[in-house]
């Protein structure tokens, strides 16, 4: 279990060949995203999932909604929190046991652009102020590994927000609360912003989208950029032991931006159906 | 919702809530290949349960003080997503998981020939993406087509199914309703080719004539389900014709695998003897060595004790 | 006295019943009295008083005498674990890498093979209580240095040599390559243009895919033949 991952030097000469010559093993050109594929409500127990591939990676997101008390300094908004898991199901690569660094860091890059960039409006999700509120749990699981979780992640775990549907809670008296979930009224969570996680990816001098699983292990940096649907600047988180100059991270940012357009377009298109 | 007895799961007519007969089976579907990195993988689908199976193995085993010196360990990791339920299942591993892990290992391990690979594991990750009743013996059923898929030698193929009781009725497979509420479930894995239990279990209130009745009936419906086990393995390969060149021009023999070696040998041999001539013509090769030797000629004396290179002779 | 069950070339599964009565069995075949059962999916061959059943797919089991090509994943004091692409990982000792006598205490392995490196070696010894050793201190074996590796299902390798080296010397001579075909599934090419290497890992990726249809050596020739051409225009 766990096993740690070599890569022959005769591997690593092939692929920076080839990327001076701005392609891939795959044929794919550096900015080049394999293809991407979402699937919605694929649990009707959850109340909301998703399952994205992008090439053979695949991230499933379910969304469970449970009642709870607010934090007592937000006592007028509702709860996200994200989790991630890296199981050995999913890759060789991965340990059995608690989520380990890159589950974490995973689940709070993701949990990071959808809360900064108030994809949903959290208020929304009060039922009584300072008392009861819906605490959504985004858990995300990997099923194959072959590079680029990050924007996987994020695509599965919008996907999944976006089609998930909350029942109705019917207050049936304050003062001692109670209250009754209607489970046949369900309601649509309201999305306010479609946000889009688009990641570059280091290899010594040059930039790439998309890594599939050997491309991403020789990587020497990242930088997972967060996008709204107006183009802003969300959340962004800097990974592996590379370095970026500030001229490089202005231009990333940039290219980054570019190609979350078409990201964004994946998402609605699969949203809407 | 009453406890149980009070709930109808079944009416006059034999029909269950969901509208199956109580010897009818769920709907059930099975996907090979499904998780890319692993040996073997399999997704089941049975009514609305969802569960994968991946396969990864024979492997050696960390620690390596755990391995057994003459076979190979099996080891299943079941686990329910959070999501798989309508109450969020905590994401820590439950006891629950923990039991059916060792069950479904146990059944396992007694159809694979484990000799074949001592000092290795062979894992099996199970994933409950959505559960629906009978998940255990699901996830039984789509880890065996794993190891299939996997190309590990197993005695037999096991299939697994849960009957019980709805309304003191012997029904067959139970779905979430029936197991929660009726009065009895037993979970069987059964392997059709050698009549062998390998998993069983019973909780529950049951007479000696309705435990018979559905010993029975889960045996015929754990036959029904390796039907559709068998025919998911041979389509995946339905298109594969006999290669002729290679194999049927071959002599018989009992060392006919050694034989073939002795073949691919004479030519890697064969190619050996060719390259260091063919090495000199390269310029490539040299360009890449100039950019790895530096590095290496650090020690004065290694080079000299370095292998006969392709490049060097 | 025997009676096969199954036909010839036929797909069985795990404990599917192949034949009764006395006869001599290979791979994938288990005895139980009289009885003969299949233990892995794959293409029942029944050779007369011999039979079989060919896995389709499974992991490479390292046998005395193959030669195999390696990853080195570890390295020690006096020896480096390799990676070979089967349940087990392969060990080469010192003395069987070098032709020198290796001293430990003036020899650094890793001046010899490092963590990553591409090795065509030799399996000299494998039982199954016992990690398979290896050695490269004959000739020929070593280091591979530059060049592309592939990597394609052991089971396939024989397609991919041909009937005596007829399918890997056709793309050997239409790609202007040389390439290493390990037992293990591992294969190395090596041209003196980047676009011929990459032609043959196409070529050999197209064999895999196609390994077991008919006509297959035709349509690889043709396919390679078209490219010459077109090359040359």
């Amino acid at each position: 279990m766990g096993d740690d991952y070599v890569i022959s030097e005769i591997e690593k000469h092939h692929i920076q060949f080839l990327l001076e010559q701005n392609k891939r093993a795959d044929g794919r050109i550096l900015s080049e995203f394999r293809k991407i594929a979402i699937e919605t409500n694929y649990v009707q127990k959850a109340e909301g999932s998703a399952v994205v591939s992008i090439g053979d990676t695949q991230i499933i997101a379910g969304i469970k909604a449970t009642l709870g008390s607010p934090f007592p300094d937000t006592p007028d908004s509702g709860v996200i929190t994200t989790s991630a898991e890296l199981s050995p199901l999913a890759s060789p690569y991965f340990e059995s046991g608690p989520p380990a660094e890159d589950a974490i860091e995973l689940a709070r890059v993701t949990d990071r652009a959808i809360r900064e960039s108030h994809a949903i409006d959290l208020s929304k999700l009060c039922i009584v102020p300072g008392k009861l509120v819906w605490i959504l749990f985004i858990d995300m699981y990997v099923l194959n590994d072959d590079g680029n979780l990050f924007d996987a992640a994020t695509l599965a775990s919008m996907a999944a927000l976006a089609t998930t549907k909350i029942p109705k809670v019917k207050i049936i008296s304050e003062e001692p609360l109670e209250t009754e979930i209607l489970e046949e009224e369900l309601e649509p969570l309201k999305i306010d912003h479609y946000t889009v996680a688009v990641t570059t990816y280091k290899i010594g001098e040059y930039n790439i989208f998309d890594p599939n699983l050997k491309e991403d292990q020789i990587s020497d940096a990242r930088i997972t950029f967060g996008f709204d649907e107006q183009d802003r600047i969300v959340s962004m988180q800097k990974g592996k032991l590379g370095i970026y100059t500030p001229e490089e991270v202005k231009t990333q940012v940039r290219e980054c931006l570019n190609v979350s357009k078409s990201l964004r377009k994946e998402l609605m298109k699969a949203i809407s159906k | 919702m009453a406890g149980d007895g009070t709930v109808q799961l079944i009416d006059e007519k034999g029909k269950r809530v969901d509208g199956r007969l109580k010897d009818e089976l769920r709907p059930t579907e099975i996907k090979i290949g499904v998780v890319k990195n692993a040996d073997g993988s399999a997704e089941i689908r049975m009514g609305k349960n969802i569960i994968i199976a991946a396969v990864y193995g024979p492997r050696e085993l960390h620690p390596k003080h755990r391995a057994l010196p003459d076979r190979a360990l099996i080891q299943c990791f079941y686990r329910m997503s959070t999501f798989s339920v309508n109450d969020r299942k905590s994401p820590a591993p439950s006891r629950r998981e923990k039991e059916i892990s060792m069950l479904l290992s146990d059944a396992l391990t007694s159809v694979v020939l484990t000799d074949k690979y001592p000092r290795t594991t062979i894992d099996i990750y199970i994933q409950v993406i959505q559960a629906d009743g009978g998940t255990r013996c699901a996830s039984l059923t789509a880890a065996s087509v794993a190891l299939a898929d996997a190309g590990v030698p197993m005695r037999g193929i096991i299939a697994a199914v849960a009957s019980g009781l709805a309304n003191d009725i012997v029904v067959l497979d139970l779905f979430d309703l029936e197991d929660q509420k009726g009065s009895g479930d037993m979970p069987l894995g059964y392997c059709p080719t050698l009549n062998e239990i390998s998993l069983l279990q019973l909780d529950g209130v049951f007479t000696l004539e309705q435990f018979d009745e559905c010993l029975d009936l889960s045996i015929e419906g754990a036959k029904r389900l390796y039907d559709i086990q068998t025919n998911t393995l041979k389509q995946r390969y339905a298109d594969i014709r006999a290669e002729v060149a290679v194999d049927e021009d071959d002599e018989v023999k009992e060392e006919l695998k050694e034989q073939l070696n002795d073949e691919v040998k004479e030519e890697l041999i064969e190619q050996l003897k060719e390259e260091p001539k063919k090495e000199e013509v390269k310029e490539e090769p040299k360009k890449e060595e100039v950019k790895e030797e530096p590095k290496k000629e650090e020690v004065k004396e290694e080079p000299k004790k370095e292998e006969p290179k392709k490049g060097d002779e | 006295m025997s009676e096969v069950k199954v036909k010839n070339h036929e797909i069985v599964i795990p404990g599917d019943l192949l034949a009764e009565g006395t006869l001599k069995y290979g791979d994938g075949v288990i005895r139980r009295g009289n009885l003969y059962y299949s233990t892995i999916v794959g293409l029942f061959q029944d050779r007369g008083d011999y039979i079989q059943v060919k896995a389709l797919k499974g992991k490479y089991l390292p046998r005395p005498g193959d030669l195999v090509i390696g990853k080195v994943v570890e390295v020690g004091l006096t020896n480096w674990i390799v990676d070979v692409g089967s349940p087990y990982s392969a060990v080469l000792s010192a003395n069987n890498a070098t032709e020198k006598r290796f001293d430990p205490v003036k020899d650094d392995a890793r001046r010899i093979f490092n963590v990553g490196d591409i090795i065509l070696t030799k399996i000299i010894s494998f039982d199954r209580t016992r990690d398979p050793q290896i050695i490269t201190n004959e000739r020929g074996l070593g280091k591979l240095r530059g060049g592309r590796l592939v990597e394609i299902e052991a089971a396939h390798i024989p397609r991919v040599i041909g009937k005596k080296g007829t399918m890997i010397n056709m793309v050997k001579r239409l790609t202007r390559t040389q390439i290493i075909t390990g037992q293990n599934g591992r294969i190395w090419v090596q041209g003196k243009k980047v676009e011929d290497e990459l032609k043959a890992i196409d070529t050999i990726k197209k064999i895999e895919l196609e390994a077991h249809t008919q006509g297959l050596t035709d349509r690889i020739r043709e396919m390679l033949s078209n490219n010459q051409e077109e090359n040359e225009v």
